[in-house]
C-alpha cells in the first residue's frame, strides 16, 4: 500500500497541563480501511479522535489529511464526520432536521435556512428539495424512515445510534470517525450493529476509524487495529499480527478472548519450556489442550462448560494457575486430577521479564 | 390529613393578605364614586361601574405608558439575551485563558444592587446626552450579570459532545450558540424572561431618575402624572389606571406559569 494515507498523525503529543495524555502518537490511515483505536478507559482515545476531527489541536505534531497539513482546519474544514460516544443528538429537532442539519448548514445561505423569508431567495427551493432526497436515502439505508418526525427523546438506543450514523453519511465526508459507538448498546444490539457498521464501511467505501475497548469488536470488524496503552501506541497491525506476534506483554494480555497465560522464570516457565528459561512465557488457553502424552502435568481446579468448548482451570505443580480450552466434545477428569496438556512450541511468545517486550520466539502457525 | 388542611388553611390565609390590597384595587375600580368613599366597608359594589375603565383609557394617557412599557421592557429583553447568551456560553462551553476570573466577576457583579451604580451610570448617560430617551431606559439594564449567571449554569450542565458534534456539521460558533445552545436554554429563558420583564415593568425607581417628559413614561411612572393631575380625588378611574397597568403582567404569567416553574427548577433556583 503505497496510497497517500487518508490521514496521518506525525508524532503528535497533547498534553493537559502536566498530564501527558498522548505521546508521540504517529499512525496512518490507509484509504478505504477500517481502523480500530484499541485501548482501556482513559488511556487517550477520544483524544486521538478529537484531534483527527478538529475539535481539539495536538500540543506538538502533525496531523495530514491526504497528504496536507490541516492542524489549522476546523473540524468541519476537513470534511471529517464523527459519531459520538453519547449519540450527541439535538434533542429539539426532529430525526430527518437532525440528519439534515450538516447539509443545510452546507447548501443554504444564512437567509436561505430562516423558515419563511428563506423560500424567497433563488435556488433555496432546489437545494432544500435535495438535502430531502439525500436525507431519505440515508434514512432508507438505516432503516430509519418510518421514525423521520420524531424527536430524539422518544427514540431507543439503537435508533439513536443510527440517527447518529446517518447525520455522519449524508455528509459524504472523507473520513468517518466513530467513539464507542455501540458502547451503549446490549450484547445482541451490538452484534448486529457491528455487522451492519462493516456493511455500511463496504458501502460507502470511505476509511473509517473505530474506537472501542473491546478487543473482539476491534478484532472481528478491523483491517487494521491500533493498540493504545497509557497515551501511546503499543502495536499497529493487522488483527492476525497482533494475534500471532504481540510486540509487548500488554499488548498479548489486550488481544484475544481468552486472557493469555504467563509464566515467569519464577514460577517454572524453563520447565515448560526450555527456551523460556530466562523470560516470561507466555501462551494462550487455545494452545493449550490436554493430551495423553502431553510434555507437562497440572492439576485441574474447575470446569467451564460453553458447549462448543470447555473452558479448564488448572494449576501447575509450582502453584501457577493455567486455563485450557478443550473441544466440547472432551471428557474432563475430575477435579483435583492430575490432566497431562501439550502445547505447540511454535505458538507460544517470549517477553523479556523486565521490559515486557518480545524476544524472538518461533512464529505462531496454527 | 389535618397537617394538609392546616397547611392549605395556612396557605389560604398568606394568599389573602397578599392578595387583599389587589382585590381592593379592583373592587374600587369598579364602584362608582359615591360609594368609594361610602363609611362602611363594601368589597363588592352595589353596580359595576365601568365608566371609571373608560375614563382612564381616554382621558388620561395609559395606552402611551402601556407603549412606552412594552417597549423599554421588550427592548430589555430583547439585547439581554443577545448578550447573556453568548457570554455564558462562553463561560460554560469554552476553555479561554481567564474564565475562571470572568465567571468571579459576574459573581461579584451579582451582589451590587443597581442603585448602587445608579449615579454613576446617572452622569455618564448625562455625558453623551442621552438621558430623557428610551436609550436611558434600556442601556443600563443590559448587561445583566443575573442572566449570564443563570444561563451559564444551565449551558454548564449540557454535555460538550452535543456542541462538538454541532461543530463538526458545519455550524460557527454563533450558530451553535443560537440553533443549538439557546432552543435548549428555552426553559431558563422564560424564567429569566418573566424575572426581566416583571422587575423592568413595575420599576419606578430608575424611570424617576433618568427621564421627565411624559411621552416615555414607563406605567409606574405614568400613574404618578396620573395622581398628581387628578389631585387625588379621582380614587375609582386612578384604580382602573392600575388594574390595567398590572394586567399585563398577570395574564403572561399565568399563560407561562408551567414553562416559568419548569425553567426555574431546570435552572437549580428553586423558590
Ligand atoms: N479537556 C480535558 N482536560 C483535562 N484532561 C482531559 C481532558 N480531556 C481528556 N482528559 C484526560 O485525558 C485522558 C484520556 O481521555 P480520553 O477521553 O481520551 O480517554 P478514552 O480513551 O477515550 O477513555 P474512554 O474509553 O473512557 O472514553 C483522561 O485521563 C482524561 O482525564
Ligand atoms: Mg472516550
Amino acid at each position: 500500500m503505497n496510497a497517500i494515507p487518508t490521514l496521518e498523525l506525525g508524532d503528535v503529543t497533547r498534553r493537559f497541563g502536566e498530564q501527558t495524555v498522548l505521546d508521540s502518537i504517529s499512525l496512518a490511515i490507509p484509504p478505504g480501511s477500517f481502523t480500530s483505536l484499541l485501548g482501556a478507559s482513559g488511556c487517550g482515545k477520544s483524544t486521538t479522535l478529537r484531534i483527527m476531527a478538529g475539535l481539539d489541536r495536538p500540543t506538538a505534531g502533525a496531523v495530514r489529511l491526504e497528504g496536507q497539513e490541516v492542524s489549522a482546519l476546523t473540524a468541519h474544514e476537513r470534511n471529517i464526520a464523527m459519531v459520538f460516544q453519547s449519540y450527541a443528538l439535538y434533542p429539539h429537532l426532529t430525526v430527518a432536521q437532525n440528519i439534515a442539519l450538516p447539509l443545510t448548514m452546507k447548501s443554504l445561505s444564512a437567509f436561505g435556512r430562516l423558515p419563511l423569508l428563506g423560500t424567497l431567495i433563488p435556488g433555496t427551493a432546489a437545494a432544500r428539495k435535495e438535502i430531502q432526497t439525500k436525507v431519505s436515502a440515508a434514512a432508507e439505508m438505516l432503516g430509519l424512515s418510518h421514525l423521520l418526525d420524531r424527536k430524539p427523546g422518544t427514540l431507543s438506543g439503537g435508533q439513536k445510534q443510527r440517527v447518529a450514523l446517518g447525520r455522519a453519511l449524508v455528509r459524504d465526508p472523507v473520513l468517518f470517525l466513530l467513539d464507542e459507538p455501540l458502547s451503549n448498546l446490549d450484547a445482541r444490539l451490538r452484534v448486529q450493529m457491528r455487522a451492519e457498521l462493516v456493511a455500511l464501511h463496504r458501502r460507502t467505501g470511505k476509511p473509517f476509524v473505530y474506537v472501542t475497548h473491546d478487543q473482539a469488536e476491534a478484532m472481528a470488524m478491523s483491517d487494521q487495529v491500533i493498540v493504545m496503552i497509557k497515551g501511546s501506541i503499543a502495536q499497529a497491525g493487522t488483527p492476525r499480527e497482533l494475534y500471532e506476534r504481540p510486540t509487548s506483554l500488554a499488548v498479548a494480555e489486550f488481544v484475544g478472548t481468552h486472557a493469555i497465560n504467563l509464566i515467569t522464570p519464577q514460577q517454572g516457565a524453563g520447565e515448560i519450556l526450555s527456551s523460556a528459561a530466562r523470560a516470561i512465557l507466555g501462551v494462550r488457553p487455545e494452545h493449550v489442550v490436554p493430551a495423553p502424552h502431553g510434555s507437562f502435568i497440572a492439576k485441574l481446579r474447575s470446569v467451564e462448560y460453553l458447549g462448543s468448548e470447555i473452558v479448564l482451570t488448572l494449576c501447575t505443580e509450582q502453584g501457577v494457575e493455567l486455563k485450557s480450552i478443550a473441544p466440547g466434545t472432551f471428557e474432563p477428569p475430575l477435579q483435583g486430577d492430575s490432566v497431562r496438556l501439550s502445547f505447540d512450541p511454535t505458538c507460544t511468545h517470549l517477553f523479556h521479564p523486565e521490559t515486557g517486550a518480545r524476544i524472538g520466539a518461533p512464529e505462531c502457525r496454527s | 390529613m389535618i397537617s394538609r388542611s392546616v397547611s392549605t388553611l395556612l396557605l389560604l390565609a398568606g394568599a389573602t393578605l397578599i392578595l387583599l390590597p389587589f382585590l381592593w384595587m379592583l373592587s374600587l375600580s369598579l364602584k362608582p364614586q359615591d360609594e368609594i368613599f361610602a363609611s362602611t366597608i363594601a368589597l363588592f359594589p352595589s353596580r359595576l361601574e365601568w365608566g371609571n375603565y373608560v375614563k382612564a383609557f381616554t382621558e388620561t394617557n395609559i395606552p402611551l405608558f402601556l407603549w412606552n412599557g412594552f417597549v423599554v421592557v421588550a427592548g430589555i429583553l430583547f439585547f439581554q439575551l443577545l448578550f447573556s447568551i453568548p457570554c455564558a456560553f462562553a463561560l460554560a462551553q469554552r476553555n479561554f485563558r481567564l474564565r475562571t476570573v470572568v465567571f468571579g466577576l459576574v459573581l461579584a457583579a451579582l451582589l451590587v444592587p443597581f442603585h448602587v451604580t445608579a449615579i454613576p451610570i446617572f452622569l455618564g448617560l448625562a455625558a453623551v446626552n442621552l438621558l430623557d430617551s428610551y436609550a436611558a431606559l434600556i442601556l443600563p439594564f443590559i448587561p445583566t450579570a443575573f442572566g449570564i449567571f443563570l444561563f451559564r449554569q444551565f449551558f454548564a450542565q449540557m454535555p460538550t459532545e452535543l456542541f462538538d458534534a454541532a461543530r463538526v456539521d458545519g455550524l460557527s460558533e454563533t450558530a451553535v450558540v443560537w440553533r443549538i445552545a439557546f432552543p435548549l436554554a428555552l426553559p431558563a429563558a422564560t424564567a429569566f424572561a418573566i424575572f426581566s420583564v416583571t422587575a423592568h415593568w413595575n420599576d419606578l425607581f430608575w424611570p424617576l431618575i433618568a427621564t421627565t417628559s411624559p411621552e416615555i413614561a414607563t406605567p409606574p411612572r405614568g400613574i404618578l402624572y396620573f395622581r398628581d393631575q387628578e389631585s387625588g380625588d379621582d380614587v375609582g378611574p386612578l384604580m382602573a389606571g392600575a388594574v390595567i397597568i398590572t394586567a399585563p403582567l398577570v395574564l403572561a404569567f399565568l399563560f407561562a406559569q408551567r414553562k416559568f416553574l419548569q425553567g426555574l427548577a431546570a435552572g437549580g433556583l428553586k423558590g
